[in-house]
């Protein structure tokens, strides 16, 4: 009878299956990534092959500073700089050394930027790249000081300087040490094309405050990913002030480069060719390179 | 005195029972003089305390003050021929921002300040102080020209920040600030910024890299106002007293992390209280740090202003901390 059919049914259901700890070990946790656009489920290591960008809906997914530099760097022509360099607490700010530990723990960086020399399609840059994932990517003392550095190191190398920017501004519990780092960095940029450096501005989710109010503006060339929020007063704030509300494209990508403030909105899985095009194009010798024709 | 401060209401309170002691002397037979006397002796006990242990958030209301002294107060006392230019040839005049051509001590220079108003009105038209992208473009604008004629820049800052709006954004908020910093540090003469109230965040770093920075004793300069960091650090705006302890946001913290080079010293209780001392104390530091600065040479004026900035900031190395050498 089908009546005993189903009791048997619900009678086997109340087994519970333990799993064995391999078989727990097979299925990391993340295996899966939903995407926060299209809410559509897939392989997460897929999702990385395909440089973190969804293959439904193209939302680009946040890349952390390692798969930037595997996906975008020569493959081993990396070397990084400056690594060691950590945060001190200069104003004795209560619980700020144990955040930064608690970061150092998670994401196994030092700080919220990894600066180091490499090659795209066999052309020697110095590239740094912000990582979201420690503090928001906020700039103090040390990312202020590991770009700076980095602008340095392509100066004296004299190579292209690409920066990855990715951050929520300014770090607040260093102050207005972090604010001086704006200054830092811009006056590093100025003195690096002065000398005729070549500047690479890539913004990613999210480039705003005080990291949108310096560096990642001055490019000689300015670029954003798809859908990336760039900005520099919060959404919020503005709302506050004006008491508006606020077209939804606003601050994002798309409006930036619709008010002039972007030469192109890049999307990843096309970022490496053509930041390798536009470094082809400025191999040394600019206008006595007519000579050779 | 009209715009007192809370913390200054012992003072006031005090000052007052002393005049009205006075009053009735004057219309009574009594003489009071012998307690006259000693309430004045207690009053100068009292205002030496107060005083000289302003706290952090008393100096926030101070560089706040609505009667605190503006850039255009400084302007007309410190230089003479002011010549107030207009617009930045691109967009229109932001009124937040003025500049100009004057003379200082008898020689070209150009001056350039945020701008609040005295009353509402004017408050509306220069928009509290809080310039937008044209604004910035303006002072660069002018900074460029005083290059080209080679006389020197000197700076105000007094912002609570650059305005957090729509059209400020699309017009490029973070572009106008960033390219102020970029082009300030390659700037050609010498560069000198004094905070006169509030230094608000990247909105008065805009106007702010300079081989010289001085604050007035009583001004603030901060990456974030004390409301800003309160609600942001713990969710809470009305903690905005204990972010200011907390930030160090004050000039003598500022001369301590290395940022600022002078304190300018206020008259007691604030700028306000007497604008002819401050005039003084503010012409006594610009003209050395312009004698000071006169001597470099094109390129070395650059390196100072650069290596000034570089030094800026506190890191230590990952093997210190884990303590291997």
């Amino acid at each position: 009878m089908l009546k005993e059919l189903f009791t048997k049914t619900t009678k086997k259901k109340k087994y519970a299956t333990i799993p064995s700890e391999t078989a727990k070990q097979d299925v990391p946790e993340g295996i899966m990534t939903k995407c926060p656009s299209c809410k559509k489920i897939m392989y997460t290591k897929e999702l990385v092959k395909n440089l973190k960008v969804c293959f439904h809906c193209g939302f680009h997914h946040q890349m952390n500073s390692k798969e930037r530099i595997d996906s975008f760097v020569d493959l081993g022509s990396f070397e990084e700089l400056n690594n060691g360099m950590i945060s001190g607490n200069p104003l004795d700010f209560p619980d700020y050394e144990d955040k930064l530990e608690k970061d150092r723990l998670k994401t196994n960086l030092n700080e919220a930027v990894v600066t180091g020399t490499g090659s795209i399609d066999g052309l020697n840059v110095v590239v740094a790249i912000m990582d979201a994932s420690f503090r928001m990517g906020s700039m103090g003392s040390v990312v202020g000081e590991k770009i700076t550095l980095a602008i340095e190191k392509a100066d004296e190398l004299k190579v292209p300087f690409i920066i990855f920017t990715a951050s929520g501004g300014a770090r607040m519990q260093e102050g207005v040490l972090s604010l001086m780092q704006m200054a830092k960095t811009s006056a590093a940029l100025k003195r690096f094309s002065d000398h005729g450096g070549l500047i690479i501005s890539i913004m990613t989710h999210p480039t705003t405050g005080g990291v949108s109010a310096s560096f990642a503006s001055l490019g000689d060339y300015n670029f954003a990913e798809p859908g990336a929020l760039i900005g520099f007063a919060g959404r919020r704030i503005i709302e506050q002030t004006i008491r508006e509300e606020l077209p939804e494209d606003f601050q994002t990508s798309e409006f930036l480069l619709k008010h002039g403030q972007l030469d192109a909105v890049v999307s990843r899985s096309d970022l490496r060719e053509t930041i390798a095009s536009i470094l082809e194009i400025h191999q040394p010798g600019g206008i006595n390179r007519w000579q050779e024709i | 005195m009209a715009g007192d401060l809370e913390f200054e209401k012992p003072v006031v309170e005090l000052r007052k029972k002393i005049s009205e002691l006075r009053d009735y002397t004057q219309n009574t037979d009594m003489d009071l003089s012998a307690e006259i006397e000693k309430l004045e002796a207690r009053l100068e006990k009292l205002e030496n305390e107060i005083y000289e242990n302003i706290k952090p958030w008393d100096r926030v209301q101070i560089a706040r003050h609505p009667e605190r002294p503006t850039s255009l107060d400084y302007i007309s006392k410190l230089f003479t021929d002011f010549f107030e230019c207009h617009g930045d040839r691109v967009f229109g005049d932001d009124e937040a921002i003025v500049g100009g051509i004057a003379k200082y001590h008898g020689l070209p220079v150009t001056v350039i300040g945020h701008q609040r108003g005295k009353d509402t009105k004017e408050n509306i038209r220069r928009n509290f102080g809080m310039p937008h992208p044209e604004g910035y473009r303006k002072a660069l604008r002018l900074m460029k020209q005083a290059e080209k004629f080679r006389r020197p820049i000197i700076c105000f800052i007094d912002t609570k920040g650059a305005y957090p709006g729509k059209a400020a954004e699309e017009r490029g908020q973070s572009e106008a600030i960033a390219r102020n910093l970029f082009e300030m540090a390659g700037l050609k003469v010498p560069v000198v910024c004094i905070v006169i109230g509030e230094g608000g965040s990247g909105g008065a770093l805009a106007l702010g890299v300079g081989n010289h920075i001085h604050m007035l004793e009583n001004s603030t300069y901060s990456v974030i106002s004390p409301e800003g960091a309160a609600s942001i650090l713990w969710r809470d705006a009305s903690q905005a007293k204990k972010a200011a302890e907390t930030m160090r946001i004050t000039a003598p913290d500022l001369k301590e992390l290395g940022v600022v080079d002078e304190i300018i010293p206020e008259a007691r209780g604030g700028a306000h209280r007497d604008l002819e001392k401050q005039v003084q104390a503010i012409d006594q530091t610009l003209l050395a740090s312009l004698k000071s600065l006169s001597g470099y040479s094109e390129e070395e004026i650059i390196d100072h202003r650069y290596k000034k900035y570089k030094l800026i900031g506190q890191y230590s190395s990952l093997n210190e901390y884990i303590g291997v050498n």
